[in-house]
């Protein structure tokens, strides 16, 4: 038998509970473990010392960037390429460009948002290597699943079990390739 | 807090088999928003079981019905495109009628759900999670139906693609960004997609729960295609509350420049009746009172065929009632401030068209608009008719009616009195242009019910989210 760990898992149903076990385990120097929970769970991330995303600057990005576009499309259009006459109005003022910059900076900023949220999730990704647990699976629904990868360097199996059921976890158990 | 404390806690669990009531800091005094204190699987269970269920022959009558109206609606289009405009009741001077009428309806109807999901999630009202995805549901098919009036407006939709959006042909010929129905060509596609990656984000990690849910392989295989692999990951769930956070602040200001900018079809002219300042924040008003007369009518249908109850409380409904009242003075603000601003202005051309609004030949348009719009909404002054569901629902069809008549009256009384005396005329609409509104209705209808029928019509994570226990207590401390 030649099977590789990848994984300790252990069941929360209780968020209080869970959010002691996602600072202990942070402060015991893990760094590659997760939580899956059914909807946001307030502070976890901040007691899992997640980083703050940089989801506003991409999506900010895009804003600037469809800003820019609005400016030059109206600009060049209008006043460069094919100058229209109508009723002796301005080429191109921002004035009237307003709307048009507005929409189009908020256009911009919200696919940026998508895109960039996709992206920074790493989805779409349609395996994971915990896809036939049981418990994983009932992260959608109403558990808690805490998993300690066993790509962290201070994984060992004895050991990480031992702190998830010291931390009260239920059913923790090893998942294997 | 150690280890031992939280375990003695566990009893608060939102999972054990009795929820504890809210705990001393929350809203104890507050009405609850989910009745029965149903645990988490429970609520999983019982909005992602609608969906499985085998349509009914009630649903599928309906279905039919609707199906077969957005059919002769779909229909009446291709006629119109077929032979031309001509066979729509259009004259001049009434060169706008229902299908501007139509479009400024639909439009309006939209808002409603970004208000409800962008608005009253930045304000942090918890109430919102109910509704927010029928409501946002609606704005799509409500956009989608608005934007076939323009189109089918412009005679030939075939060309409109150069007349509307700027791209380089071999005319090279581009659109003119100085005027107002090239503004809203931005502004109501801006909306539309927005909506749609807004509802979608939403919709995502429900997506996950149903993919986990479905018994059927094939219906499994397509939930976990549109989940994108969803997994409930914190890490996750850390950017995905920032995106939402960022699409809730953008959707602000875009919902209320839409209909500004719609607003601004008619204000930028020089029509009376057309020409005022006041119109795009009584455009907007009007919007979300005819928006939130829609999500109610919808929603009072849907609560009742498919119990929802438990979620959709009359609490919600009470809160969504107080807006329609608090919106529909604000409308009757506005036509009173039109009244007026016709007479302080000393202007005979204003005047005279808002006189003849309320006695000439659309007066029946215009009481009816009066009638349903700001006299109505007064019994919601009372709690017992906030909450009664047979007055909401009539309530509901009278606003809607109401707006209506609203766009209707602005745009035809305006338009059949103009400057020139000799040209006046009446506009009344042919059975064209009445099927198509009619389709619009059939087509709206139809993408609800297809939608009630494969999406979880409440959002699962969010209810679950604001479940009295389900956030930990003390996560400041830390």
């Amino acid at each position: 038998m030649n099977t590789q760990p990848i994984a300790v898992l252990g069941n929360y149903k209780d968020p209080n509970l869970l959010m002691t076990a996602a600072n202990r385990i942070r402060e015991s120097g893990y760094k590659d473990f997760d939580i899956y929970t059914p909807y946001p769970v307030h502070g976890l991330d901040k007691a899992m010392g997640v980083k703050r995303t940089i989801l506003p600057y991409i999506a900010f990005g895009g804003g600037i960037f469809g800003l820019l576009n609005a400016i030059s499309l109206i600009w060049w259009t209008g006043a460069v390429h094919y100058k229209l006459n109508i009723g002796g109005k301005p080429l191109f003022a921002f004035q009237f460009g307003i709307p048009v910059m507005f929409e189009l900076t908020i256009l911009l900023t919200a696919i940026a948002t998508f895109l960039g949220l996709w992206f920074l999730c790493g989805l779409p990704k349609w395996y994971s290597p915990l896809q036939n647990d049981e418990g994983f699976k009932s992260a959608v629904d109403n558990t808690f699943v805490v998993s300690i990868m066993a790509t962290d360097q201070r994984f060992s199996i004895e050991a990480t079990k031992k702190l998830m059921t010291e931390l009260g976890a239920d059913d923790v158990r090893l998942i294997q390739e | 807090m150690n280890v031992n404390d939280t375990m003695n806690e566990t009893k608060s669990s939102v999972n054990g088999t009795n929820s504890l009531m809210p705990s001393a800091h929350e809203e104890v005094f507050r009405e609850q928003l989910i009745l029965g204190n149903p645990t988490l699987h429970e609520i999983t269970e019982k909005i992602a079981s609608i969906p499985t269920l085998t349509p009914n022959l009630k649903f599928l009558v309906t279905l039919f019905v609707f199906a077969s109206m957005a059919l002769w609606g779909l229909f009446c289009m291709g006629y119109t495109i077929a032979t031309g405009i001509g066979v729509w009741g259009l004259n001049n001077p009434v060169g706008w009628g229902w299908d501007i009428t139509n479009f400024v309806f639909w439009i309006g109807i939209g808002h409603a759900g970004t208000l409800i999901s962008a608005i009253l999630f930045l304000f942090r009202q918890k109430w919102r999670t109910a509704i927010n995805r029928s409501a946002e549901a609606m704005t799509l098919f409500a956009v989608l139906c608005a934007l076939i009036f323009p189109l089918l407006h412009t005679g030939r939709p075939w060309l409109a693609f150069y007349w509307l959006t700027p791209y380089p042909n071999q005319m090279q010929m581009w659109v003119n960004f100085r005027s107002p129905l090239v503004w809203d060509v931005f502004a109501v596609s801006t909306y539309g997609t927005v909506s749609l990656l807004f509802w979608y984000i939403g919709l995502v990690p429900d997506l996950a729960t149903m993919r986990n849910y479905v018994k059927s392989k094939f219906a499994s295989k397509i939930y976990t295609a549109f989940s994108l692999g969803w997994t409930g990951s914190v890490r996750h769930w850390h950017t995905y509350e920032v995106a939402y956070m960022i699409l809730a602040g953008i959707s602000t200001p875009l919902v209320l420049s839409v209909h500004t900018v719609v607003s601004m079809d008619f204000a930028t002219s020089v029509l009376p009746g057309w020409h005022t300042t006041i119109f795009p924040p009584y455009f907007v008003a009007g919007a979300i009172f005819s928006g939130f007369a829609m999500v109610m009518t919808l929603l009072v249908i849907a609560r009742e065929v498919v119990d929802l109850k438990s979620f959709i409380t009359l609490k919600h409904l009470d809160n969504m009632n107080k807006i329609i009242l608090a919106t529909g003075m604000m409308v009757g603000y506005a036509y009173a401030m039109e009244f007026f601003m016709a007479w302080y202005s000393g202007n005979p051309y204003e005047s005279s068209v808002f006189i003849n609004r309320a006695t000439g030949d659309y007066a029946w348009a215009y009481w009816t608009m009066v009638s349903c719009n700001v006299i109505s909404p007064q019994i919601y002054w009372f709690k017992k008719m906030r909450r009664s569901i047979p007055v909401m629902f009539v309530m509901s069809i009278f606003v809607n009616i109401g707006m209506w008549f609203e766009r209707f009256t602005i745009i035809s009384t305006s338009l059949h009195h103009d400057y020139l005396p000799a040209s006046w005329g009446y506009y009344s609409p042919t059975w064209v242009e009445i099927s198509i509104f009619t389709g619009t209705i059939g087509i709206f209808f139809t993408l609800f019910l297809i939608f009630a029928k494969f999406v979880p019509m409440i959002a699962i994570a969010e209810i679950k989210s604001v479940l009295p226990g389900s956030q930990p207590k003390h996560h400041d401390n830390h």
